[in-house]
């Protein structure tokens, strides 16, 4: 398809094409009508999938409550059935769940459970599997990293075929909370959750699972839904090496890789086997200050620290023009409620002077802790930062920690430093965990009672318009008073070879199609 | 003979000693190291809450030494614990793997050793020509490069310029020993390309330090051929130091290839150990590095052995 675009647009290739356009928010409407319904006639079953991911370490297991990177995000999609899923588009999809309904004060939620659905060991799904595997991530003992997204949920009971959930406080967004990839549904055996054998109800079956190497699977011919899951087999290796994983793209030896070295995609290019694909998504890369440590306790620092930061060079130095401008709060483009009418912070010395005179101050001086665990490139991020502050007068160290530790001993530790924020598919989502006032993840310390106020009554509030201007003016809170400087969305960018058919648009709240991939794509 | 044994008795003795120290240096250099288990595993996502809960379910929160003699306790009846990130049986997490680590460095010792003696016994033979210099150059580069540029070297001409041979090395269930002989050639031939040099030198420099005695020059006046002359006078005299530098050179194959793993995306013990360090996961870390550790004193024991067998000097001491 990259032929049919490229002779009449004359240079702008698909690469630009994808970022410019998703940058404006056009790309869904745009892709799904003109190519998204020709890529779906097209797909055929048959065949074995070969791709290597960029992560995947020795030390991951089956356990859901550890998955903790891309490489097993994908495992857990193809393995496992989920209560709901969000299509490409961003809306939320009935998978395990039929249907669900909320009461009027959202606060008590009834799923109905698909009926006729069978793991891959053959036992049928019943209510019993779903609360077992949902209560497995909660409670005193449980260790699993989703706890805090239940943290609202006060009881779980199944009756019939139905799921009931009663929360704390009312959330018009709950059923996205079982898209989170944690959160698979498990066969119970002998009353407890069974995640050892790998059993599940999705699109494949776990073959061969060597931690870290490989994972093999096969169609599950008896899914639920058949409009899914068209290779035979999948191979998915863990090839964390950049050079080795490009080579294995570049040979043929595997259909598609993700995380490609934007430093050489423009070589990758050149080469009219490969697609590449870059999906404007809502992960973004921060500088998070602590708002409960000086200086960072004068909102004017916070300011003239978010004014002393060129953008636009960032964008196009570290994501080398894969990405967009943030500001300063960490809702994305293509999220239903972001706030388009917002003034955009920009680069600007002088600005930043006159925040440090409210404060009282002449000169700042700030040490910023960075590492490429933060995110790739953030090393380079933070000296970039220290030379356009210097025209502020603000005089900026940049503390260079090693990748090892660095989320245990700086992340949050550190009053001022580089982090990594993955997309989340809800607003709700993303302020709960990060901004909302002594939230485990608050890695600004920052308190504010009103944008806490709005946060609750959002949650809640069933009106569309309603919540807009709540969400709207959350953002603008978080940009004026937030303790975050957001300077970039980096986009997702991967590659695919000839071989494949994926359509044009993709899920854009996870790398590679939303990790989906194993059930969406087909060979051509 | 009876020295012999005697001598091969205590070293093993003493190395058993030497792997005690080195469990105790392993174990509080990984305490040392900032972060702990719960930490690491949990990465972003640790909260106070869920690492206090893994910790104790680990029984993390104890005392160091107290965890030490404990796993001490367990590894003296053979029983060296399991993994903490996936609860594994450590036994079972690395045997496949060093399987793998043993396969790759016999592949390349196969290769390298009588490719480096023949080499080293030719160059001696051949001193100061073309031959000679040609050979030293190159394999003086290949040692001088590091590993996984000359890794990506072979990758760019043997498998993405002219598709000969395949870049990435990952082993899947079912292959058979020609599939893997292929799949495993280039990192095996970068290992080859990295210890050649080492042995072939050391082989012409003992064959040519002997070629100026008087018992080689009664051969040559007996009019020996200069081949006969080096592989039935010189090199049986040579053998000690050569034995030596084998054994080394049969230890780094083993300990030293975590680079040309993560090249070739090749499942060896390398890349286990590293990730064990990453997340902290002690008893696994532990049992790679006394592997390791065995492994050099084994070699090193061998090659002392080695050279008393090829010297009746050493073998009947006054």
């Amino acid at each position: 398809m990259a032929k049919l675009i490229k002779p009449h647009t004359g240079g702008l290739t698909r690469r630009r094409f994808m970022s410019t356009t998703a940058a404006t928010g056009a790309a869904a409407a745009l892709g799904a009508s003109v190519w998204g319904g020709r890529a779906q006639a097209q797909q055929k079953r048959g065949g074995t999938l070969r791709v290597a991911k960029g992560h995947g370490q020795t030390t991951d297991t089956l356990n859901p409550g550890t998955y903790e990177n891309g490489y097993m995000l994908a495992l857990s999609y193809g393995i496992h059935g989920f209560l709901t899923g969000v299509g490409r588009d961003g809306s939320i999809e009935p998978e395990l769940a039929e249907s669900w309904e909320a009461s009027p004060d959202a606060k008590t939620w009834r799923f109905k459970l698909r009926s006729g659905v069978t793991f891959h060991s053959g036992k049928t799904l019943t209510a019993e599997d779903v609360v077992a595997s949902i209560n497995f991530h909660r409670g005193e003992d449980s260790t699993s990293a989703a706890k805090p997204l239940l943290s609202s949920i006060i009881d779980i009971s199944a009756d019939g075929d139905t799921v009931v959930f009663t929360l704390d406080a009312g959330s018009a967004d709950f059923p996205f909370t079982f898209t989170d990839y944690h959160l698979a549904i498990l066969p119970v055996k002998d009353g407890e959750v069974d995640w050892r054998s790998g059993d599940g109800c999705g699109p494949y079956k776990l073959v061969n699972f060597q931690p870290g190497v490989s994972t093999s699977f096969a169609r599950n011919t008896d899914d639920w839904n058949q409009n899914r899951g068209w290779f035979d087999e999948v191979e998915m290796l863990a090839i964390v090496d950049l050079n080795a994983r490009t080579t294995a793209l570049i040979s043929g030896d595997v259909h598609a890789i993700d995380k490609l070295d934007l430093k050489t995609v423009g070589l990758m290019e050149r080469n009219q086997n490969l697609s590449i694909r870059s999906v404007a998504g809502n992960q973004h890369y921060t500088f998070a200050m602590s708002c409960n440590k000086d200086p960072f306790t004068d909102v004017n620092v916070r300011l003239a620290l978010k004014h002393a930061i060129n953008r636009e060079e960032l964008v196009e130095k570290i994501l080398f023009g894969y990405g967009s401008v943030g500001n300063d709060h960490p809702i994305g483009r293509g999220q239903r409620f972001y706030n388009d009418e917002m003034p955009q912070t920009t680069y600007d010395p002088d600005k930043a002077r006159h925040y440090l005179k409210k404060a009282g101050m002449d000169g700042l001086s700030v040490e910023v802790a960075a590492a490429d665990a933060a995110f790739p490139g953030a090393v380079d991020a933070a000296v970039l930062y220290q030379n356009a502050a210097k025209e502020a007068g603000i005089d900026m160290k940049v503390a260079r920690k090693p990748n090892d530790g660095y989320w245990s001993d700086v992340w949050m530790k550190h009053p001022f430093s580089a982090v990594y924020w993955g997309g989340r598919a809800v607003e709700d989502a993303m302020f709960t965990t990060a901004y909302r006032s002594g939230a485990a993840w608050n890695d600004t310390f920052w308190e504010n009672e009103r944008f806490d106020e709005l946060l609750v009554k959002a949650r809640a509030e069933l009106d569309e318009a309603k919540r807009r201007e709540m969400y709207y003016e959350m953002q603008l809170i978080v940009n004026q008073d937030g303790g975050a400087v957001i300077p970039m969305f980096a986009n997702y960018v991967f590659a695919t070879n000839e071989d494949l058919v994926t359509g044009d648009t993709f899920s854009s709240h996870w790398d590679m199609d939303g990790e989906r991939w194993m059930e969406r794509w087909s060979f051509a | 003979m009876g020295t012999l044994l005697r001598l091969i008795a205590m070293r093993l003795g003493l190395g058993l000693i030497t792997l005690l120290i080195v469990s105790i240096l392993i174990f509080f250099a990984v305490e040392l190291l900032p972060g702990d288990l719960a930490e690491a595993v949990l990465g972003q996502g640790a909260t106070d809450e869920t690492v206090a809960a893994m910790r104790e379910q680990l029984g993390l929160d104890r005392p160091a030494p107290i965890r030490y003699f404990e796993w001490l306790g367990g590894a003296v009846t053979g029983d060296f614990g399991q993994s903490l990130v996936t609860g594994e049986r450590v036994s079972s997490a690395i045997s496949q793997r060093f399987a793998n680590t043993l396969f790759l460095a016999s592949y390349a010792a196969i290769i390298a050793v009588p490719l480096a003696i023949v080499l080293g016994v030719i160059v001696a033979l051949l001193r100061n020509t073309v031959f000679d210099r040609v050979a030293n150059v190159l394999t003086l580069t290949s040692i001088s490069s590091p590993e996984f540029f000359l890794g990506y070297i072979l990758i760019l001409f043997l498998s993405v310029r002219w598709q000969v041979f395949p870049s990435n090395a990952s082993l899947s269930g079912g292959m058979n020993l020609d599939d893997l002989l292929y799949r495993t050639f280039l990192p095996a031939l970068t290992l080859v390309l990295v210890v050649t040099a080492h042995m072939m030198r050391m082989t012409r420099a003992a064959i040519i330090n002997l070629l100026a005695s008087p018992y080689i020059e009664m051969a040559r006046l007996k009019g020996v051929p200069p081949w006969k002359r080096i592989v039935h006078h010189a090199l049986p005299n040579a053998w000690a130091p050569i034995i030596n530098v084998v054994a080394l050179n049969l230890a780094y194959l083993v300990t030293g290839v975590v680079l040309v793993e993560v090249v070739f995306v090749y499942p060896g013990i390398g890349q286990l150990l590293v990730d064990a360090v990453a997340k902290r996961d002690f008893p696994i870390v532990q049992a790679c590095c006394l592997i390791f550790a065995a492994t050099f004193i084994l070699l090193n024991l061998a090659a002392d052995v080695g050279s008393i067998l090829t010297n009746p000097r050493l073998r009947h001491p006054k």
